[in-house]
């Protein structure tokens, strides 16, 4: 796919010397759901609210679909929505006229059909005359979302878009983007939560202190550094691991009732078959096995430390 | 052009005009009516005539400036802080839009909406006071450009506004007491000398001259003196707006 996304060294600095964006180089390919991730303060929303044109770069440069965002800011502009992190909304205006000002503002003509499907897609249709003070924490969301597809974009930014939702809501956010992403729009979301990008992103990027420390395709980051273990459970708890069970890879669950064995699933011997000879000649016996990979969450959190270290 | 948001901001502007239609109709023509009473009939009936002017009709210029004025800068820098104040700007920041464009949709509206206060005003005044407008077409330039002019002024005053406080300070501190002290209730030259000097240095002074001098044909200042500054104020008002969004001061991060 190509890529409809190009950000060369952008960086954003204020006035007090705060850097809050450090060189970002980041190209993002058409029809991809890519997930950013970072702690608060990491720069993600500064990297989004620079693309957009809401904050002016220090430096560096970015192009939507070829076009520049500053010298061809309208027809880069015109091919972005943005889904804000805070619900900015006009609270006595109703649905509609909140969603056709938007689609007028990027110079539009007035399509009711176009506004109607986007407000029906977003179960909305029946709230579109109702103003958005009435509508709950939930439905505005969604009305964030109309606005921003009301003027048909091919990228979409969505800033943190379920934080505060209830389950239920998130997953219906997530079947939004799916939907889009099904009608060949591009997604960037940002997100705290990890199971968010896990269950829906195609790429992951981690940003930290203004720094993109990585991007790469979900399932190759969850291989590359995805560590799996091997649960162990005996029949009799035990004081200490006997001596020939001595590694660096086995460590005795703390009640001592099981054994926990860390292996990289890609390795050309994981050294599971050598274990279960070797506790079975220990005489240990066992009651259970189980195995688990650790999540994106654990890839995330070992990244931002190894980045503070 | 987007002539498309440009038509978008405006009709989204004058929908928020429309919603208090009753108080926007009622409070201006209220007060007109009371400012007849007290000034007109009250007071006004042991006041001499101004210039050849019955005192009652002297003043409907004034009061269509001090309504037009307030209402242009009120409308206007409400129109852009609200946004601001809410957050829904990030909306004009990342469409496709220049500042001409946000300019004409916002001061526009505002520009319109005291318009229509004037007129009410005026029509207002017919049931009070006996006047004949001698130079409409000029009554119309200076009431349109003095709703221009000052819509853009409070657009700057609605960026610069970090409150609902500081919104009100420009016009409570400073717009009112100089269209008080503009002339809107007396003429320049009832003041003494030295007061007729210090008022040539207030802008609404000549506007308000102006203004009058289509609806009586007589003014404290030549009428190309009154154009000239009114001109002048909305040019400096459009060099500080183009500033504004090319740096993006108080507007843009």
């Amino acid at each position: 796919m190509p890529d409809i996304v190009e950000i060369q060294d952008l960086r954003k600095a204020y006035g007090d010397g705060f850097e809050a964006l450090k060189g970002v180089s980041l190209n993002i390919r058409q029809g991809e759901i890519l997930a950013l991730l970072g702690p608060n303060g990491a720069g993600k929303t500064t990297l989004i609210s620079t693309v957009c044109g809401i904050t002016t770069a220090t430096g560096g440069s970015v192009k939507v679909g070829g076009h520049d965002t500053i010298t061809d800011y309208r027809a880069a502009r015109s091919m972005i929505g943005l889904v804000p992190q805070e619900i900015n909304l006009e609270p006595f205006e109703t649905v509609m006229n909140t969603v056709r000002f938007s689609r007028g503002l990027f110079g539009k003509p007035k399509n009711n059909a176009a506004l109607e499907k986007i407000l029906r897609q977003l179960s909305l249709w029946d709230k579109k005359d109702t103003q958005i003070r009435a509508l709950s924490g939930g439905m505005k969301r969604r009305v964030l979302i109309a606005k921003a597809l009301s003027h048909e974009p091919r990228v979409l930014f969505l800033d943190e878009p379920t934080a505060g939702v209830d389950v239920e809501l998130r997953r219906d956010m997530w079947e939004i983007v799916a939907n889009l992403k099904a009608d060949g729009v591009t997604i960037i979301l940002t997100t705290h939560y990890i199971e968010e990008a896990e269950a829906i992103a195609d790429r992951i990027g981690v940003i930290a202190k203004g720094e993109l420390l990585l991007v790469e395709d979900k399932d190759k980051l969850m291989a590359r550094m995805g560590k799996k273990q091997l649960t162990v459970q005996l029949s009799k708890p035990i004081d200490a691991l006997p001596a020939s069970l001595t590694s660096d890879a086995l460590v005795l669950s703390p009640d001592g009732d099981s054994l926990i064995y860390t292996y990289d699933t890609r390795a050309e011997r994981t050294g599971i078959t050598k274990l279960l000879s070797d506790v079975a000649a220990a005489g240990l016996v066992l009651t259970d096995i189980e195995t688990s990979q650790s999540s994106l969450e654990d890839i995330f959190v070992d990244l931002v430390k190894e980045d503070a270290a | 052009m987007n002539w498309i948001a440009v038509s978008s901001i405006y009709k989204f502007e004058m929908a928020r005009f429309f919603r208090t239609i009753t108080q926007s109709f009622v409070s201006p023509v209220l007060s007109t009516s009371l400012y007849f009473v007290v000034f007109g009939a009250a007071i006004g009936s042991r006041i001499q005539e101004v210039e050849g002017i019955s005192y009652g009709a002297f003043i409907v210029p004034g009061l269509i400036m001090l309504s037009v004025i307030t209402q242009s800068i009120s409308n206007a820098s409400f129109g852009i802080y609200f946004p601001k104040f809410i957050g829904t700007v990030f909306e004009l920041l990342s469409a496709p839009v220049n500042f001409i464009e946000i300019v004409l949709g916002y001061v526009g509206a505002a520009a319109t909406k005291a318009l229509f206060i004037g007129v009410i005003i005026l029509a207002t005044a017919f049931f009070f006071v006996d006047i004949t407008i001698q130079h409409p077409v000029w009554m119309v330039l200076f009431l349109v450009l003095t709703c221009i002019s000052f819509s853009l002024f409070g657009f700057i005053i609605g960026i610069w506004a970090g409150s609902f406080e500081q919104l009100q300070l420009v016009p409570l501190l400073i717009i009112t007491p100089l269209v008080f002290l503009g002339g809107s209730f007396y003429s320049i030259s009832m003041l003494p000398p030295v007061w007729q000097v210090i008022s040539h240095f207030n802008p609404v002074v000549y506007l308000i001259s102006g203004f009058r001098w289509s609806f009586f044909g007589a003014a404290d200042v030549p009428i190309l003196t009154s154009l000239f500054a009114i001109a002048g104020f909305t040019a400096l008002c459009l060099a500080v707006i183009w500033w504004i969004f090319r740096t993006g001061w108080r507007i843009r991060q």
